[in-house]
């Protein structure tokens, strides 16, 4: 009776733990998802009772077929009928299985159609998106983690969105059928959003795509699912699903910052303006390798602070920012920027590497510097 | 066979004590040796040393992991460990094993006197410790050891640093020494079996390691393939894996699992063989279904070269291409299910008693099988969409390799320890490893199922806080399940030096040649001449 009694407070104890923790797959918010959850749960019952069944005879044999309560040994070894039922039946499950399954594969494969097509490209590591047709056509930004850095070393407390928290998230209006293509900028990465039962993998030099159609309003969560390199663990991806209205009226606002904020490249800006414009460009950009402190982290990814390349001619580090570092006719971990920055943001984060930590050369890094190195 | 002058040699006075090892005696012996049973030995042990740095590996890892937040590594070097924990494991610690048991059984079980190729035995073995020096020399160069992940997929591998290079040498040599290991097996099987002793008679071990070693042969070539486009591509301006140049990142991946499902089941079918000589000993009943586990075996290896693009569903392959690859992985649980059934029905109506090697293999049945399901969860694209490439494959395929291979490989060391050292083992501390290897085991593994249903990606060396409790639990375990392994060793190194004297036939369920034919412990050389089964 004790014994039952405190069997069943554990298993109180256990349910209340499982209660509070995350076992299962995410909630659905796209029919894909809800059939994969769908699907999920019916194998599960389906091998949970196979497993049952199974092992049901082993740990019978177990506890009767026991040498020290002197049961004896049998000789058998062969049985035709069972041997072929054993054998029948398990395909006749799997073909039962195989039909439902692939009804799911097809729907998931089927991207004709869509209401708004986007391209989203894995970067070492970040993500970019690029709203190619659909409402929004245009819109382009890179989205990268804003977790501060203080929170992953363990110097703040940490945010409830710890790790899964960017500068810009993706956008898309809900009930609308989305298609993704998806690219990479240098290695394999992977775009997934478990919510939607979306996930494709990121190929450089390729374009894949997936879809999805949210049915709900939401913010919904997630990261990079193939491993990139160093801050593989740091690139999440959040997307945002809001009403056709508000979907409306954040294009609106994208497209008139776009206007507002477009930089003038002709203008000449002073130190101070470019440092602290430079601060915030390399934080999105540098940060990972190079580090806050400017020592990077040798020898894959050199220190800023005191670099010959710095602290040398200008032109020769422009270069090497706009066309990344090559050696032996490969690409290394220092990428280009080319594409992803224009001239005032890279003229700015140039401008700042060469007047920061214990760089002072003085030095002012005009938009029409970087324009003039540019091929 | 020039050795066969020092091998009469050490026949004619050696005969009758076991004393006498060759021409050489200490440290030269074991560089020198062309015994099947010294060499399987030193298989072993280097498997053991592999199992215990690359152990220490995975406790970086989840120290790391206990928490939130980076604290003890950096990102790179926590890539880095994983990647050698990986490789390391595979071709280090697991594949050496077997290749170890295959040595010390496969001649006493055929009947044979030794491996049939015995000086390239030496060599296959000889060649480990460099392969293993190259991956741990890489930690010290340049850039560290390569943060790519076992898998090594391309172009990632191209921003290593020489760490990658000495990794895809480490690989070369370790293949080169399968496939010397391999067609020493396959050699010995089919030429050496003792008169009357019929392919059909032999062992299930044998069958299992003759099948893998074919398996073993096919495909280690390919991955020497893949990782030397990976080296041309680094080095001397090849484009395979670039598609810039006109090449496919995706196409290492397919070289890669086309050598890398095969590679399953070159771990999971000797850990079969080994647990298809225990569970009959211990249950003192024949195996059920002999033939039919032949059949499945065989059927399992064919299988396994048509299923490699199910660890690539989200790569972007056509509808047809995932519905293919689908249904012929799902085929595999038909030939696995058998094996299982037979399993249990050899148990059905024996005397069970329930020995360490026993209570070892019973724990890799059901723990395998459980593997086995899951790995029937992964096979359906839908739902491995959702799940990969997150902890519920790190969860699935530590059951098979830990659970399967290296619960088998205890299984096989406590069942065969009597017979190779003449000792036995303390009972009770195999008992109390066994049961703590279980548990821990469970508590590493089992929630990271839950993990990647949440959500949690692998290979991240930090993570968002929904995952703490589970990650806090998985990495208890994981200490716990390390310190285990010290109880392990302690209780061999108790057996070889302190164990008491063991019975010539300590199980007597026992039914191959290694325990009817020969003295315990066995003597230096057997079977010379080789014994009549007819």
């Amino acid at each position: 009776m004790l014994k039952k009694l405190g069997l069943g407070v554990l298993l109180l104890a256990f349910c209340g733990l499982a209660g509070a923790l995350e076992w299962n797959l995410q909630p659905a918010a796209s029919r894909l998802a809800a059939d994969i959850h769908w699907l999920h749960e019916a194998i599960m019952v389906l091998v949970i009772v196979l497993f049952v069944g199974v092992f049901g005879f082993m740990f019978w044999a177990c506890y009767a077929h026991r040498k020290s309560i002197g049961h004896p040994a049998s000789q058998f070894h062969e049985n035709t009928l069972v041997e072929v039922l054993w054998t029948v039946i398990p395909a006749i499950i799997l073909v039962a299985i195989a039909w439902p399954v692939t009804k799911v594969v097809i729907a998931q494969k089927d991207t004709s159609n869509p209401d708004l097509t986007v391209k989203v490209t894995g970067m070492q590591w970040k993500w970019g998106y690029d709203y190619l047709k659909g409402e929004g056509e245009g819109i382009s930004f890179v989205s990268t983690l804003s977790t501060p850095r203080e929170q992953i070393e363990g110097k703040a407390p940490k945010g409830p969105h710890y790790l899964l928290e960017v500068d810009n998230e993706m956008v898309v209006p809900v009930g609308k059928k989305v298609r993704v293509l998806t690219t990479a900028a240098d290695v394999v990465h992977s775009w997934w959003v478990p919510a939607f039962g979306a996930k494709q993998d990121a190929v450089p030099g390729f374009i894949r795509d997936l879809w999805f159609k949210a049915e709900q309003t939401g913010t919904f969560r997630s990261q990079c699912v193939e491993l990139c390199g160093k801050d593989h663990g740091f690139m999440p991806i959040v997307v945002r699903v809001v009403s056709a209205e508000d979907y409306s009226k954040w294009v609106g606002a994208q497209k008139a910052q776009a206007a507002k904020s477009a930089d003038d490249e002709t203008k000449a800006y002073t130190l101070d303006q470019l440092k602290s414009r430079g601060e915030k460009v390399y934080a999105a950009n540098c940060v990972a390798c190079h580090q806050g402190s400017g020592k990077g982290l040798p020898p894959a990814f050199p220190a800023l602070d005191g670099s010959k390349v710095v602290l040398g001619p200008k032109n020769a580090q422009i270069d090497t920012v706009l066309n990344g570092v090559v050696k032996g006719g490969k690409p290394t971990a220092m990428a280009a920027f080319a594409k992803q920055l224009n001239n005032v943001e890279l003229a700015a984060v140039i401008t700042f590497t060469r007047n920061n930590w214990g760089n002072k050369t003085g030095e002012v890094i005009q938009p029409a510097d970087v324009k003039a190195r540019r091929k | 066979m020039s050795s066969a002058a020092a091998d009469t040699h050490a026949h004619e006075h050696g005969h009758g004590h076991d004393a006498h090892h060759g021409q050489y005696g200490g440290l030269m012996r074991w560089v020198t040796t062309t015994n099947h049973k010294d060499i399987g030995t030193m298989y072993l042990w280097f498997s053991f040393i592999m199992f215990m740095v690359g152990g220490a590996m995975a406790m970086v890892i989840r120290a790391e992991l206990f928490s939130p937040g980076l604290q003890i590594v950096d990102p790179d070097f926590f890539n880095q460990m994983t990647t050698m924990h990986g490789l390391i494991m595979v071709f280090g610690a697991i594949m050496p094993a077997f290749v170890g048991f295959a040595n010390w059984l496969i001649p006493m079980q055929i009947g044979a006197p030794d491996m049939a190729f015995a000086r390239m035995n030496n060599w296959s073995f000889w060649i480990l410790p460099f392969a293993g020096a190259l991956l741990i020399i890489s930690f010290f160069t340049p850039g560290g050891a390569p943060g790519v992940g076992w898998t090594l997929y391309a172009p990632l591998t191209v921003q290593m640093g020489v760490g990658m290079d000495l990794t895809i040498f480490a690989v070369h040599l370790l293949g080169m020494s399968s496939i010397m290991g391999s067609i020493n097996i396959v050699t010995t099987i089919l030429n050496m079996r003792a008169p009357g002793m019929t392919l059909m008679r032999m062992p299930l071990f044998c069958w299992t390691w003759l099948i893998t070693a074919y398996l073993l042969i096919a495909v280690m070539p390919v991955l020497a393939g893949a990782v030397t486009m990976t080296l041309t591509d680094r080095h001397f301006g090849t484009s395979f894996f670039n598609a810039a140049g006109g090449g496919d990142p995706v196409l290492y991946q397919h070289i890669f699992w086309f050598f890398g499902h095969p590679e399953v089941y070159i771990i999971a079918l000797p850990a079969f063989g080994v647990v298809s000589q225990v569970i009959p000993a211990f249950s003192r009943k024949p195996l059920f279904g002999y033939a039919s586990m032949v059949y499945a075996t065989s059927a399992i290896a064919i299988l396994s070269f048509i299923v490699w693009a199910h660890h690539m569903y989200t790569v972007g392959m056509p509808v047809t291409g995932q519905l293919f690859f689908m249904y012929a992985t799902t085929l595999i649980a038909v030939p696995t299910g058998v094996k299982v059934f037979n399993w249990v029905a050899t148990m059905w109506k024996g005397s069970l008693s329930f020995e360490t090697p026993m209570l070892f293999a019973l724990g890799f049945l059901f723990l395998f099988t459980l593997g086995g399901f899951t790995g029937l969860v992964l096979s359906l694209v839908p739902i491995d969409i959702q799940l990969h490439d997150t902890y519920y494959v790190v969860a699935h395929f530590h059951y098979v390799m830990v659970a399967g291979a290296l619960f088998a490989a205890f299984a096989g060391v406590y069942f065969w320890l009597p017979k190779w050292t003449g000792r036995m083992y303390d009972e009770k501390l195999g008992q109390i490893h066994f049961w703590l290897t279980m548990i821990f085991f469970n508590m590493i593994f089992f929630v990271q199922h839950f993990l990647g249903l949440a959500g949690m990606p692998r290979r991240i060396p930090d993570y968002p806080l929904m995952f703490e409790t589970w990650n806090k639990i998985s990495s208890i375990g994981a200490f716990g399940f390390g310190l285990s392994q010290l109880l392990f060793l302690y209780v061999v190194l108790k057996c070889i030096r302190h164990g008491p004297k063991a019975a010539a036939k300590p199980w007597e369920g026992a039914d191959s040649l290694e325990w009817t034919h020969l003295p315990t412990p066995v003597p230096y050389h057997t079977f010379d001449p080789q014994p009549d089964l007819r």
